[in-house]
């Protein structure tokens, strides 16, 4: 199999997943492509209905309507088949505290079929990946958070998944945690070839690590794809936003600014300009500028960050409901 | 490699589960401080129903009225003046005991954040229930009958009574008996914990039901009796009904887990004992008196047993039902 095979191969699909409890409607026909060996990251606020969604493609709740499939099995009715395959990290992962790490991990290994020395060694091997060799032997109990989950991503390991789920696998750690944490999952897509599902509401963990991503706002997707794309999706509205301050601020650079192609309006906070365009102007801004012998201390666009395409998808399904 | 590969037919794998479960709740348990707690309530159970035996014997010989028959069983069913017999306080501990094994079973891993990681796993779900529920009845097994044997074997020794087979074998009975009722307690605390989202609360409502199979069942039952069956009139009717209003009460009664424990042990170990019904003097004409064979209180009490395990077996039914529906998210 060529690597671009094996890219293209969805090994999770959903067909208009629909979970209501009730009134509430927390997965609103949800389709999802995810494919073989990329990480994925479900965007959203909480209760929008992300560990709804793991818990369906887990087979853990029944899906009102549609259906979720992995690697063709479906995910209701295959339940065990699909387990087999798919680790997953419940979000706050909790050890059986009277245990040592050890031996939590040992318990799931054999509810996986292993046993004997291979259990043992895998044991091992990844205690070590996870660098928990030091604590393995003390009970959880007296674990700290960030060490529970990487002692969690040892117990998903356990059963050799090829599609991993995290629920909300960056909460409550340190920065140096995440950071590690981060490589790790990295390291599992790109060195195991492993597929990684992880749902989030803290944005700049995982734009660093996804291939792509979905926003997820009140059980709906309401845009998909790399960070790239998900940029353009916004510009798609025809508007292109560019913050810039220059040196030195004076009404020369006004005059100019007004002059350029396709500017719609400027506006001026402080010593920044807020440009707005109908097309990227960072090239023609940066040429012109320099051409003219002013220096620019800052020019970024808005929108290309996450966190802008967070607030930008939010307030457009806020618009919505409202 | 073989093992492995046995492991891939779903029959094996599901014994293996669950025998993996079984394993790691027994562990659980026995490592836990509870056990502690659990230990030091049984050795209380072990002594006072000791103490109560050899003091109450050595009381009913010297008073010179007691029957030489089955005087080893007696260990297990004489109360001193203030100290309850074993028998009495086995009825009285053992929901305390199956209630304490199975109070937090699901609801615990449920805080603890373990279940969903337990439920992701490749098993059934139905596996994790029975494996606690076996898990517990094993220990209290291993309880009982360890409690049981050491006051025969104590009593054997300190007063030098020998049992006969039959004696041995109304012990084990009765024995399995206390192992039954508690598996009963057990269930229905397994219930409560897979309903109840705190600890505290589904041991509570354990106790609550523990109060009314003890208590409120007997004061009803009278109540429905009388009603049905008024006896307190000066007519013919109210003595007529004297009997019916009698066995109304008794199978009303007979609804608590509490009350079928003690008409079937006492029956098991008492060969003296005929009959658990009311009983007319015409009946009773021409009867001999004498005891009943083992095979004979057996029947007596058989339709007990079949109650007992069936209620357990409807009790844990219904937690095995809301369980499997329950949608398990994080704590």
């Amino acid at each position: 199999m060529t690597s671009s095979e094996t890219k293209t191969a969805a090994v999770i699909r959903t067909m208009g997943l629909t979970k209501k409890y009730g009134e509430l409607t927390a997965v609103d026909h949800l389709n999802l492509e995810i494919r073989k060996g990329e990480v994925f990251g479900l965007l959203g606020p909480n209760g929008a209905g992300k560990t709804t969604t793991t818990l369906m493609l887990l087979g853990l709740t029944e899906p009102t309507e549609g259906k979720a499939m992995i690697h063709e099995l479906d995910c209701t009715r295959d339940t065990i088949e699909v387990k087999k395959r798919v680790g997953y990290l419940p979000d706050n992962v909790g050890f059986y505290g009277t245990m040592t790490g050890r031996e939590n991990l040992r318990f799931m290994g054999r509810l996986n079929g292993l046993m004997g020395e291979a259990l043992e060694k895998r044991i091992d091997a990844l205690l070590k990946r996870v660098n928990m060799t030091e604590a393995a032997d003390r009970k959880t109990g007296t674990y700290s958070r960030g060490m529970r989950q990487r002692l969690g991503i040892a117990d998903v390991l356990m059963k050799d998944p090829d599609i991993i789920i995290m629920d909300e696998p960056t909460l409550g750690i340190d920065p140096e945690g995440i950071r590690e944490l981060m490589w790790l999952i990295r390291d599992l897509a790109e060195q195991d070839g492993r597929t990684v599902l992880l749902s989030s509401h803290q944005l700049y963990q995982v734009q660093r690590v996804c291939d792509r991503m979905g926003i997820f706002v009140e059980g709906k997707m309401i845009a998909c794809g790399t960070l790239e794309e998900l940029g353009q999706q916004i510009s798609h509205d025809g508007i292109n936003t560019v913050e810039l301050s220059v040196y030195p601020d004076n009404v020369g650079l006004q005059s100019l600014l007004k002059n350029m192609k396709g500017i719609i309006d400027i506006e001026k906070n402080n010593d920044t300009y807020v440009i707005r365009s109908s097309y990227d102007l960072r090239r023609a801004l940066s040429k012109t500028l320099a051409e003219q012998g002013y220096t620019i201390m800052h020019l970024r666009q808005a929108g290309s960050d996450l966190d802008e395409i967070y607030r930008k998808y939010f307030e457009k399904a806020g618009e919505k409901v409202g | 490699m073989v093992k492995k590969a046995s492991l891939n037919i779903p029959g094996h794998r599901n014994t293996h589960v669950l025998k993996v479960l079984f394993e790691k709740e027994t562990a659980e348990f026995i490592n836990s401080r509870r056990m502690l707690l659990f230990v030091v309530l049984t050795a209380l159970i072990t002594i006072s129903g000791f103490y109560a035996a050899l003091s109450g014997l050595a009381e009913a010989f010297s008073g010179g009225n007691a029957s030489a028959d089955f005087l080893f069983l007696k260990l297990f069913t004489v109360s001193a003046n203030s100290i309850p017999s074993y028998n009495s306080l086995m009825a009285l501990m053992a929901p305390f005991i199956g209630i304490f094994m199975g109070f937090d079973a699901i609801n615990s891993e449920r805080s603890e954040g373990t279940l969903n990681r337990l439920v992701s796993q490749p098993l059934y779900r139905d596996n994790i229930i029975i494996g606690k529920f076996l898990a517990g009845l094993f220990i209290s097994a291993v309880m009982v009958f360890s409690s049981g044997l050491l006051i025969a074997s104590v009593g054997l020794i300190s007063t030098g009574l020998i049992p006969t087979a039959e004696e041995a074998a109304r012990l084990f009975l009765y024995l399995c008996f206390c192992v039954i009722y508690i598996g009963f307690w057990l269930a229905v605390a397994i219930l409560f914990s897979t309903v109840c989202r705190h600890a505290a609360t589904s041991a509570l409502a354990c106790i609550a039901v523990w109060l009314f199979c003890a208590i409120f069942i007997s004061l009803l039952a009278g109540i429905i009796a009388d009603a049905l069956y008024p006896v307190n009139g000066n007519d013919m009717q109210s003595l007529l009904n004297e009997m019916k209003n009698y066995s109304c009460e008794l199978n009303l009664n007979r609804v608590s887990p509490y009350y079928l424990f003690g008409e079937a042990t006492s029956t098991v170990l008492n060969p003296g004992v005929r009959t658990i019904n009311a009983v007319t003097v015409t009946q009773l004409s021409g009867a001999l008196a004498g005891n009943l064979t083992l095979g004979q209180s057996l029947l007596l009490v058989w339709p007990h047993l079949t109650a007992l395990a069936a209620l357990m077996l409807i009790v844990f039914t219904i937690s095995y039902v809301s369980f499997m529906r329950q949608e398990i998210r994080s704590r």
